[in-house]
């Protein structure tokens, strides 16, 4: 089975975001860079497919030279190869732009099923994967809390509002995985000593021949508005500050 | 030119989301700036009759796309019938709800109509005639401001965010024929198995109710399910409270998990993990409960209670049944 998984770098979640003073962007000094947890998912759920049916396991990113470090990781937990986009004109692309150049990538492999994050949580955008899918003309499943792929048949399970839903597809599809779906292995130090020769392939935006046209740009970028100081409730009594809250909530607030 | 305000309504099981209002709402303001009108798009099997009913929130005109095959939502065939009316008449803005349906359906029309999207986004302005969406970026740590090159400028609005606004238009139905192909449909919902239990969906709470690493065990946590009830409230919890096994993914408040604006979010036994802080710093109002006076909770909350949670909460619980009794 020819397996693909999609992978971001971003931020670690403990990081403080600072917004640079001009609003056009963030400050990125000092920033530690990860996986994008989501997709971690993905890459796991890719290696368990690998280890229960063959084949193997492709990673593919867009992102600038740090972002080898992210495709390393992956091969030290398991995947064949990897290929880098890595063009400053991708930097910082919209999700369409993104998805252009995955799918520019892909459409030269061969490609069963792709996983994607579900969302990363630098931008939080949630749109490449299924906007890669359509992009390739095929199905997406997105949120995924459990695959079983028999066949070319797919099942997946992912959670709607108030209920479990299960969809069915076909290969080739993306799936776009969610929290849930596995624990994501660690790399080895095997592993991550044999990550180190395996290929990857560094390709710039001329070389898949796409030209980055942003649909959507962050034109500007501001911190969160501040929230006044508040209050804390004094007294010894737990029963008399609890009194006091209802009373804060009900009559300062008016939120109960 | 692209012209008008669209929105894509929301319907399960026959009946409107609630956030398809808050869309209609808010598109109905835009359009009002504008001086265009608003349309909605609404697709399913059965509910033509349903169409007319969205003109008290301000649409215009619904085109209805009423098949058998769009009942349930499936990503293919509502993106297909989404997109066949769209590429027809050509809107200026198209706006959608951040909910489970409407990001998987916005993020795939995307691809189909290539545009920019901007997802969960909590205000919407307009400049020079053109849409800025406002969205949280890291998950609310900062926001960004979305400027569109392409059209129609799509966003997704934050369930609860933006104000239920009644102001009686026309709704003037129109059906469409989606053309849909049957041998294009890939995929199809083989089961949805309900929640049965009643628990309120935490990204449309007006209350959450959360408990973090504090409440020491599983078999705490129902005391602040007695408090939720009470309020009407969901019941969230951290990361630490996830990763520890004592409550389902599903529940997970923060980066990643779920962004939450609820109008009031009571934090019980959480510490406030940056990660956490930033799924949840957009609500209205936050209250604190925790032992710890140097938690970094405490100064995100507008209210603060430095006590043990174990004795405060069922407190808080009494004290809020005889006030809502």
């Amino acid at each position: 089975m020819n397996i693909i998984a999609c992978v971001k770098q971003v931020p670690d979640t403990e990081t403080l975001i600072k917004v640079k003073p001009d609003g056009s962007g963030i400050v990125e000094d000092g920033i530690k860079w990860v996986m994008n947890p989501y997709d971690e998912f993905g890459v796991e759920e890719a290696l368990k497919l690998k280890e229960k049916l063959g084949g193997d396991v492709t990673i593919v990113s867009v992102g600038p030279a740090r972002t080898m470090e992210t495709i390393r990781t992956a091969l030290a937990m398991g995947a064949e190869k990897g290929v880098h986009i890595d063009d400053p004109s991708l930097n910082g692309a919209d999700a369409y732009t993104t998805a252009q150049a995955l799918a520019a990538v892909i459409k030269t492999l061969p490609h069963d099923i792709i996983f994607c994050g579900q969302r990363a949580i630098d931008g939080d955008a949630g749109q490449v994967g299924s906007v890669l899918a359509d992009l390739l003309g095929i199905p997406s499943v997105t949120l995924v809390l459990k695959l079983e792929i028999a066949g070319t048949a797919v099942k997946a399970q992912k959670a709607i509002e108030g209920a479990m839903m299960t969809i069915e597809t076909s290969l080739p599809c993306v799936i776009t995985t969610q929290k849930g779906l596995n624990e994501p292995r660690y790399a080895s130090l095997p592993g991550i000593m044999k990550a180190k020769k395996k290929p990857v392939d560094v390709k710039n935006a001329a070389a898949i021949g796409i030209t980055a046209a942003a649909k959507a740009k962050v034109a500007k970028t501001v911190p969160p508005p501040a929230r006044a100081p508040g209050k804390i409730l004094q007294g010894d009594d737990p029963a008399l500050k609890a009194q006091e809250l209802v009373k804060l909530l009900r009559e300062e607030a008016k939120v109960i | 030119m692209a012209k008008g305000v669209w929105i894509v309504a929301e319907v399960r099981d026959g009946a409107y989301r609630k956030v398809s209002y808050e869309i209609a709402s808010a598109a109905r303001k835009l359009a009002d700036e504008l001086g265009d009108e608003v349309c909605a798009v609404l697709c399913g099997s059965g509910i033509e009759g349903k169409a007319a009913e969205l003109g008290k929130y301000g649409v215009d005109k619904v085109y209805v796309a009423d098949n058998a095959a769009l009942e349930p939502y499936t990503t293919d065939a509502h993106a297909a019938a989404v997109a066949k009316i769209v590429k027809e008449k050509d809107p200026a803005i198209l706006l959608m709800a951040a909910s489970v349906q409407g990001k998987d359906l916005s993020a795939r029309l995307v691809g189909k109509l290539a545009t920019g999207l901007a997802t969960d986004c909590t205000g919407l302005k307009l400049e020079g005639g053109k849409l800025i969406a406002v969205r949280p970026l890291y998950a609310g740590k900062c926001f960004g401001e979305v400027a569109f090159e392409a059209t129609p400028a799509m966003a997704t609005l934050r369930p609860n965010v933006f104000p239920i606004v009644e102001n009686a238009k026309a709704g003037a139905v129109e059906k469409y024929d989606p053309a849909l192909d049957a041998g294009q449909l890939k995929t199809k919902v083989a089961e949805v198995a309900k929640d049965t239990s009643g628990k309120i969906e935490l990204t449309e709470a007006n209350i959450i109710v959360s408990g973090g690493r504090g409440m020491k065990g599983p078999e705490n946590y129902n005391i602040l399910e007695d408090l939720a009830k009470v309020l009407g409230a969901a019941v969230g919890a951290s990361r630490a409270a996830v990763d520890a096994g004592w409550r389902p993914v599903t529940d997970q408040v923060g980066q990643t998990g779920k962004t939450v604006s609820p109008n009031l979010y009571i934090a019980c036994g959480i510490s406030g993990a940056i990660q956490h802080l930033a799924g949840m710093s957009s609500s209205k109002f936050i209250v604190a409960i925790n032992k710890d006076p140097e938690a970094p909770i405490f100064q995100r909350a507008d209210y603060g209670i430095v006590d043990d949670l174990f004795k405060v909460v069922p407190e808080v619980t009494a004290a809020a049944k005889k006030i809502l009794a």
